[in-house]
């Protein structure tokens, strides 16, 4: 019984957030992934259009609501994601003729467009603060829990509940659905080919009928998409505040490193990597370990590695850990 | 067919191609030769749109295509291949051939979805056309082997391979021999005859290999310095004072002259 209870008490306060915040960091790193095999750069401003694209989401939301239009018990905010995703990608096509556009032209390096995406990332930032606001916005509705830790408990007589917010089953649902369809994309039709070409090698794509203006595109439109999701499902799950996108950049960028930059399979198994060593290096195991260990070995403290304080910490610890043993990141990404 | 002009390329000081007129006749093999760093590599790397000229004019059949990039040349019916091979490392072969066409069906996120049928002839018909090119070159076993992995000289024929799935007017080739074994190379000159011959293909190669020249250019032009020197058929050249000397340099009647 102690058995079941450390498993469902490690479920409950570890797996389950850990898979729900893993879904959300691997789909943003597939945002920076792509843009960093298709455009060669690593784009600083994504955990802005995140912002931007659940903040037109949030907007939609609040007027459906308004509106009496709902999903019962799923979160309204799934209906006006496809509008989330249109003002993202229309924000991004934007920023991309108005100002990435110049700077290839130029052919820039690289670490120019890295600079130029942090401008643009101020920019958003403040166009989303300057609409929405800098403070935290409710806007989750529906149904709260798949299984609270109350029902659980009653049904299966542990001492132990284990709570699924339905913001988390949600996320993976959604999680796993955008990236088969990522990947079928990719990998099966014409567009999806061009793209992997022109990131395999770009002056042979060139030379090849493909088109790179509009390879860029798709890419854009296909980021933003990414981005506005992954940016609605983290505001689900915890709250929509624009400024923690900008701090989400970080264990994103050491997804999408961590995984390999450029390789959409490295981005998704980056995010997860990421999401459970942070969850678990912050979480305090006294409880677990009560149940899983005899009583006369029970910890008396916290053990908890490390306080939640530091937990944007794990990333980088985990990031130098990688490269230093495998510089192209766990699946061989472009970064050399 | 293609007329390049007093074409200037300068690398800061450097002038990699200083000046360079030349004229490519249709339906011709031309060969290019020089010595390293005689600019020819650069002049087809303007011509093709990867450099854009410092000053010059380059025009297809009569019309301007001085800095117009590569994929827009690429529709007009100039191809080129690369020194080093070039490959999507990770598709296969047969893959690499299909990428090639411009405009397919399958690129519009309509066609995508409503579209399937189309693109599905499509593909039928892109893929037996690679597989007939992929016969042609003798690299028919290789057709589902990742490109990134097959030899350097197969990578070549696959390069040339590529050329073959669209109607190419114009080809340039960069050093189609370089690395390449004697048996490859026969395969690859008796590719680009039959395609000149067949299919009209002009050919401009890059070459170090006299005996691939030989058989293959008419007529040859040299370059040293950025310069064009001279042009003519190989005997012509190798008779040229100014080429003998842009290839064994003039140190030696420099030498004998000081008298050491």
């Amino acid at each position: 019984m102690d058995f079941l209870n450390a498993i469902v008490a490690l479920s409950n306060f570890v797996l389950v957030p850990a898979i729900a915040y893993g879904s959300q960091l691997a789909l943003g790193a597939l945002g920076v992934t792509l843009i960093y095999g298709i455009l060669r750069f690593s784009n600083f401003a994504h955990g802005d259009t995140m912002a931007f694209g659940a903040m037109a989401t949030v907007g939609m939301t609040w007027w459906l609501q308004s509106m009496g239009v709902n999903l019962g018990p799923l979160p309204t905010a799934l209906l006006a994601l496809p509008f989330g995703i249109m003002a993202a990608g229309f924000l991004v096509l934007m920023t991309d003729r108005m100002v990435y556009r110049f700077y290839r032209q130029q052919k820039s390096k690289p670490v120019i467009l890295v600079i130029v995406s942090m401008g643009v990332m101020f920019i958003t930032n403040g166009i989303v603060r300057f609409i929405i606001g800098p403070q935290e916005r409710q806007f989750a509705d529906g149904e709260r829990f798949l299984i609270s830790a109350r029902d659980f408990k009653q049904m299966t007589g542990l001492d132990e509940g284990l709570a699924i917010k339905t913001t988390q089953a949600i996320t993976v649902i959604t999680a796993i659905i955008i990236v088969a369809l990522l990947f079928w994309f990719l990998n099966k039709t014409r567009t999806g080919k061009s793209m992997r070409a022109y990131s395999d090698n770009e002056d042979l794509a060139l030379l090849s009928g493909i088109n790179p203006e509009r390879v860029v595109m798709v890419t854009w439109l296909i980021v933003a998409a990414l981005a506005t999701i992954a940016g609605t499902l983290y505001g689900l799950d915890k709250t929509f505040k624009p400024f923690t996108y900008f701090q989400l950049l970080l264990p994103i960028f050491a997804s999408a490193i961590v995984g390999g930059l450029g390789s959409p399979v490295g981005a998704i198994a980056g995010g997860f990597v990421v999401a459970f060593s942070e969850v678990t290096i912050t979480y305090a195991w006294k409880k677990v370990l009560g149940y899983a260990m005899p009583d006369s070995l029970a910890p008396d403290g916290l053990v908890q590695l490390l306080s939640t304080d530091y937990k944007f910490a794990v990333s980088f610890v985990i990031l130098v850990i990688v490269l230093l043993f495998k510089p192209t990141g766990l699946f061989n990404g472009k970064a050399y | 067919m293609i007329k390049v002009e007093n074409l200037h390329k300068h690398f800061g000081g450097f002038h990699a191609v200083d000046g360079a007129s030349l004229e490519i006749a249709p339906g011709s093999i031309t060969g290019l030769i020089g010595p390293n760093g005689a600019g020819k590599t650069t002049l087809f790397n303007v011509i093709a749109g990867v450099l854009s000229p410092t000053s010059g004019r380059v025009t297809m059949d009569g019309e301007d295509i001085t800095g117009l990039p590569p994929h827009e040349l690429f529709h007009k019916g100039l191809l080129r291949t690369f020194q080093i091979a070039h490959e999507f490392s990770s598709m296969t072969c047969r893959e690499n051939l299909m990428m090639v066409p411009a405009n397919q069906a399958g690129e519009t996120l309509w066609n995508t979805w409503f579209g399937r049928k189309r693109i599905a002839d499509e593909e039928r018909a892109l893929r037996a056309k690679a597989d007939e090119v992929l016969e042609f070159l003798t690299i028919s076993h290789l057709a589902d082997h990742k490109a990134g992995q097959v030899s350097g000289g197969q990578k070549k024929l696959l390069e040339l391979g590529r050329t073959m799935m669209v109607d190419a007017k114009i080809v340039f080739l960069d050093e189609v021999g370089a690395g390449v074994n004697r048996t490859l190379l026969n395969t690859i000159g008796d590719a680009i005859l039959r395609l000149n011959k067949e299919r009209g293909y002009t050919f401009v190669v890059i070459e170090h290999d006299m005996d691939f020249i030989g058989r293959l250019c008419d007529p040859v032009i040299c370059m040293a310095e950025g310069k064009v020197l001279a042009q003519g058929t190989l005997d012509q050249i190798k008779a040229n004072e100014q080429v003998i000397e842009a290839y064994l340099g003039t140190g030696l009647k420099n030498k004998e002259a000081v008298g050491a």
